[in-house]
């Protein structure tokens, strides 16, 4: 059995909360300036110009990408040959989102009562907390922090088995076109098939946490994801929903197996930013 | 096509030589309010008590922005959502508000108030919080100190980008900047 300090996991952590929103990904990186050489609008143009500015003073000044610092949502892989000592691992996260957030002057935006008072806890606590059991002596965590006015733009939906690829086609492009440009264009469009009413939302969320731009490893899903993305993209909603050709950056489908009955769909997007780390201890 | 330079606050004429799909860029003083400053705002107006801001002709930016780390003027500061405003946009038009700034959908009861009082709505580039950070130059609690990031700040800009979304005459760029783009 391998032990493994609470405060190890606090600290890798904290440190995950101020990278994560200081240093936009690679992966996103990337897809911008290709974006930039495709996308036909001047406005829309202009405004790729800003997101990769915005992402290099953000990495030279250690400013936040965006003020929306966002819920800390993790997805942990426990590995079963581990021993945590000294705490609890909800304890350990979020004592290390605590500190993340207070050090790295990060936006404390998450209230404790949601309906009656809304008084902020202070410290961006309580984190948003999925765990696996999983085979061996590692532990992956993988952190976003999801903005509000993203995940204000999600959806679920019971469809019918007959509905099909095409009725799950327009679900999906429909719900996207609605949320127009709410959630921050260029998006990356998280997407659950399969499951139950409350997993394919988890599913839709997790497919957030991949390196964006990769591919399904099913080739039919691979597809699919290309055709959602092309149909999105045809809308001309375009960077912030100015008018253009890139309002989707990606769009990542996570599916998982369903009951005889039901064929659930559930839509969770992200901004431009797509903030997400991982690392394994 | 260049960005045209424009000054805070705005007047009447100011307002209607904009046009949806102009880039601008601001400078002067703004102000920021978001949901719960709106709130405490428009119930003073219900109760016909005075505002802790004078509202003809200014600014008002959506923005909650993150903590200022010691010698910055403000941490990023990029625009929230607009459209949960949207309840409240009508009677800060009536006050004199003439240009609010976020991102996103608004309501057409909105877009109306707009052009009965000949007022903008603008978006800036929604997750561009660090560079817009760069553009404001001083910021200072005026309102609501006890609400922290939601707080109304006093903003001096220097040529802060944004677009007109919505202008007086009842255009609407997410509208036609879609249906220009769309096949």
């Amino acid at each position: 059995m391998r032990e493994l300090a609470a405060s190890t996991i606090s600290d890798h952590v904290a440190e995950m909360c101020e990278e994560a929103n200081i240093y936009l990904g690679e992966d996103v990186f990337g897809l911008l300036k290709d974006a930039l050489e495709t996308e036909e609008s001047p406005t829309g143009k202009e405004v790729l110009k800003q997101l990769i500015e915005n992402a290099e003073i953000a990495r030279d000044e250690q400013i936040p990408i965006c003020q929306d610092t966002g819920f800390a949502v993790f997805f942990v892989e426990w590995g079963q040959e581990v021993h945590l000592t000294g705490g609890t691992l909800d304890e350990a996260i979020n004592a290390g989102v605590k500190r993340g957030y207070e050090e790295g002057y990060l936006r404390k935006s998450i209230v404790k009562d949601p309906l009656y008072e809304r008084k902020n806890t202070g410290d961006n606590t309580p984190a948003v907390i999925y765990t696996d059991i999983v085979p061996g002596d590692k532990v992956k965590i993988s952190f976003a922090p999801k903005g509000g006015g993203s995940e204000n733009m999600s959806a679920v939906k019971m469809l019918k088995p007959s509905d099909g690829e095409a009725g799950f086609i327009d679900f999906v492009v429909n719900h996207v076109k609605a949320a127009g440009p709410n959630p921050c264009p260029p998006i990356v469009v998280g997407v659950g098939i399969g499951g139950t009413f409350d997993k394919v939302a988890v599913q839709a969320k997790k497919a957030l946490f991949r390196h964006v731009g990769d591919s399904h490893p099913d080739s039919r899903f691979a597809k699919l994801e290309k055709t959602i993305k092309d149909k999105i993209n045809d809308l001309g909603v375009g960077p912030q929903g100015f008018g253009g050709r890139t309002f989707a950056l990606a769009v990542h489908i996570e599916d998982y197996p369903s009951h005889i009955a039901s064929m659930a769909a559930a839509v969770n997007i992200n901004c431009h930013a797509c903030r997400h780390l991982e690392r394994v201890i | 096509m260049e960005p045209k330079k424009i000054k805070a606050p705005l007047s009447d004429e100011d307002v209607m030589a904009l046009k949806s799909g102009d880039n601008v860029l601001i400078s002067g003083v703004i102000y920021t309010a978001r949901d719960a400053a709106h709130k405490k705002l428009v119930e003073l107006m219900d109760k016909g008590e005075s505002l802790p801001i004078d509202l003809n002709g200014q600014f008002i930016f959506y923005v909650g922005p993150t903590p200022a780390k010691p010698g910055q003027a403000i941490g990023s500061a990029g625009p929230t959502t607009s459209g949960r405003m949207d309840a409240y946009t009508p009677q800060m038009l009536e006050k004199g508000m003439k240009a609010c700034i976020g991102k996103g959908l608004r309501s057409q009861t909105v877009k109306d108030a707009l052009q009965k009082h000949k007022g903008l709505y603008l978006a800036a580039v929604g997750g561009a919080g660090a560079l817009l950070s760069k553009k404001i130059k001083k910021c200072e609690v005026v309102a609501y100190p006890e609400l922290g990031a939601e707080a109304i700040h006093r903003l001096e800009v220097e040529e802060f980008p944004a677009t007109v979304v919505n202008d007086a005459y009842g255009n609407d760029l997410y509208a036609e900047g879609a249906r220009e783009y769309a096949r």
